[in-house]
């Protein structure tokens, strides 16, 4: 199966060139395989949101490359990462980030209106499908604000497979939802993952659901610790 | 969500329309701004414009008068002056030397309109007890009047005159207790005396001139003042009325008369109007610059709130570009519609005004000039203060790190 993301001896510093320099990540080596659905853990303040934020193209590592499907992202400019971030990744964050303007269906269409720079028919039947297969197709029109924060999660959800991304980046996305939400939310990407070959990389600190991933990764102040597999990944890559 | 529309737009709209408090406050205070801009530009305009017509339609914008008499000191031969106190001679009505031949060849300049001679001097008019000095200037009606809109300040009689006939002010009128078909005796020094009958009753809106100035034909002038076969002055109008000045020294340069144009006569009235423009200058700048630093201010208030929503969309994939717009746009968008409201308040302002206040007779004071370009440029204006108030916290936002915005 191809690798779809290699970090090679990522490394992240905190106030570069100060008196209170601080190395956050100590040389990162991680291989993560197209389809994959994968568990990151780690107590507090270990750096698994900086390691994210690296991944997802919203920083850049102190030094180390970072592959995506085989392109070092460290070579390339700003306007080149935010197209690639655009297209190919999704997010999903702890708190629920949803623009609280906008009505879910508005929410799930912006990063392809962010792509395509005019919104368009079929931006909103694709809205309308996610919202669907995510269980909010009633609550399109509704406005962010008005949501619980496991409803809000589900659009979450939906909006970082908008554009049908290679990887979905999720920082804790049940921290804050009570047992049953998490489940769903959980239950939701994991479904996402098998039907459609989507990679998931997910902080979590619950471990029951990490125990329902592929795979764990242990990360203990800025180095990988541990790395279990837990169930073989022999589904059919991802389809298109 | 508007199909029309792009990224920027909808995003710009949707913040700006969330955010209604804000909005509703910035709006209304623009709006204010560009209402007080509006009301004080058309103010000015019309008085101005009043002003200028009054005076243009009232007076020559030209006068040919023979030059100055002047007395010449001796001089020995080595140069030195010798009555080193010099008189000034008294200055007699003296007719304008070679009068005719200066009045065809300014009628055959193509930047004068009108050209007219006139005959001008001081006279006591007596009725009965009352008696009054007066100026009585002698002219050609047909031309003259092209110059002068008498028939346009008439209020009693009518501006035609025969050779016994003569037009005067109201007060002069009230003062000698005098009507249309009065007789008054008109007395002067060098011609004697006549009687005249008073034709019309004219007001032009300036106590002095309704006192002072009556008019009669040329003829009859001249002989009052013993002037026969000449004239004191010759009038002109000229094609661009602000040129008059450059006209007048170009005729005084080349004929031997004194040119006088009407912005010379009028020049306290012009350090008026350049005083009034400027400090109406200064404040609508002011104001103007008060609106920038309003929408500032609550632009930079908004990217603060929306920091988070900053760096979802940077997350998604826009570019610091499309977030600098999301901001610009607000901007001019609060400019444009604050100056739409603010045309409409100084509309409303400039219409009740209009309304409210009035001469004591109740006619209004004076046609209020309002020009739809001063709503379009207000409106531009607006627009573009609003989008330069939008860099500073355009600039903000787009500069914001994603990671720090979303981990708010
Ligand atoms: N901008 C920054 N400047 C300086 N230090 C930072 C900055 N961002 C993060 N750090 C430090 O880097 C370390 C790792 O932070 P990070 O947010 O990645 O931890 P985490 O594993 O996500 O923790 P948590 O589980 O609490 O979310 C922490 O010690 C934090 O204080
Ligand atoms: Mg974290």
């Amino acid at each position: 199966m191809a690798d779809l993301l290699v970090l090679d001896g990522i490394r992240k510093s905190y106030n570069v060139g100060t008196p209170v320099e601080t190395e956050v990540l100590h040389g990162i080596d991680l291989v993560l395989k197209a389809g994959e659905f994968v568990a990151l853990m780690g107590p507090s303040g270990c750096g698994k949101s900086t390691l994210l934020n690296i991944v997802g193209l919203l920083d850049r590592p102190t030094s180390g490359h970072l592959f995506i499907a085989g392109e070092d992202t460290t070579l390339l400019a700003e306007a080149a990462l935010t197209r690639l971030r655009g297209h190919s990744i999704g997010f999903v964050f702890q708190y629920h980030h949803l623009i609280s303007a906008f009505t879910a269906r508005e929410n799930v269409i912006m990063p392809m209106l962010v792509d395509h720079g005019r919104p368009d028919a079929p931006m909103e039947r694709h809205a309308d499908e996610l919202l669907d297969q995510v269980g909010l197709g009633k609550w399109r029109d509704t406005r962010a604000m008005n949501m619980s924060g496991g409803q809000q999660q589900r659009v979450a959800i939906a909006r970082a497979l908008a554009m049908n991304p290679l990887l979905v980046l999720a920082d804790e996305p049940t921290g804050n939802l009570d047992t049953a939400s998490a489940q769903g939310v959980f239950e939701l990407m994991r479904r996402f993952n098998l039907q459609r070959g989507t990679t998931f990389l997910v902080v979590t600190h619950n471990h029951e659901l990490a125990a329902q991933c592929d795979r764990i990764i242990d990360l203990v102040d800025g180095r990988l610790t541990g790395d279990r597999r837990i169930r073989a990944i022999d589904r059919v890559s991802r389809p298109g | 969500m508007r199909r029309w529309l792009t990224f920027a737009w909808i995003a710009a709209l949707r913040f700006l329309s969330e955010g209604r408090m804000q909005t509703g406050f910035i709006l209304g205070g623009i709006a204010i701004g560009v209402g007080v801009i509006v009301f004080m530009s058309a103010m000015l305009t019309s008085v101005q414009t009043n002003f200028t017509n009054r005076v243009l339609t009232s007076q020559p914008q030209i006068q040919l008068k023979p030059p100055d008499e002047v007395a010449r000191p001796l001089r020995r031969h080595d140069g030195v002056v010798e009555a080193a106190i010099v008189q000034h001679p008294t200055q007699r009505i003296l007719s304008l030397d070679q009068w005719q031949t200066i009045l065809s060849s300014m009628r055959g300049r193509s930047d004068i309109v009108v050209a007219t001679p006139s005959v001008s001097g001081s006279a006591l008019a007596v009725r009965g007890d009352a008696s009054r000095s007066i100026g009585i200037l002698g002219m050609e009606p047909d031309d003259y009047f092209r110059i002068v809109r008498m028939p346009d300040y008439i209020i009693a009689g009518e501006p035609s005159l025969g050779t016994d006939d003569i037009l005067v002010g109201i007060d002069l009128a009230n003062d000698l207790g005098a009507t249309v078909g009065d007789k008054l005796n008109i007395t002067t020094g060098p011609g004697g005396s006549r009687i005249l009958t008073i034709r019309g009753i004219f007001d032009l809106g300036n106590r002095g001139a309704n006192e002072r100035n009556t008019y009669v034909q040329l003829r009859t002038a001249q002989s009052l003042l013993n002037l026969i076969g000449g004239v004191t002055e010759i009038d002109l109008t000229v094609v661009d009325v602000y040129a008059a000045e450059t006209v007048a020294q170009d005729i005084g340069a080349v004929l031997p008369v004194k040119a006088e144009s009407w912005i010379v006569t009028n020049a306290q009235f012009f350090t008026a109007i350049w005083a009034q423009t400027l400090s109406s200058l200064l404040i609508r700048s002011f104001v103007g610059l008060s609106v920038a630093f309003g929408i500032a201010a609550v632009l930079i208030v908004s990217v603060l709130q929306r920091s988070k929503d900053i760096g979802i969309l940077r997350a998604m994939g826009s570019s610091r570009g499309k977030i600098l717009r999301i901001f610009l746009i607000q901007g001019g968008v609060l400019g444009f519609l604050g100056s739409l409201l603010g045309s409409f308040m100084g509309g409303i302002a400039l219409f009740a005004w209009y309304r409210l206040a009035r001469q004591a007779n109740g006619a209004e004071l004076f046609p209020l000039v309002v020009e739809p370009s001063l709503f379009l440029f207000s409106a531009l204006l607006a627009t573009i203060t609003g989008v330069l108030a939008g860099m500073v916290p355009a600039l903000r936002a787009a500069r914001l790190d994603p990671v720090e915005a979303i981990r708010g």
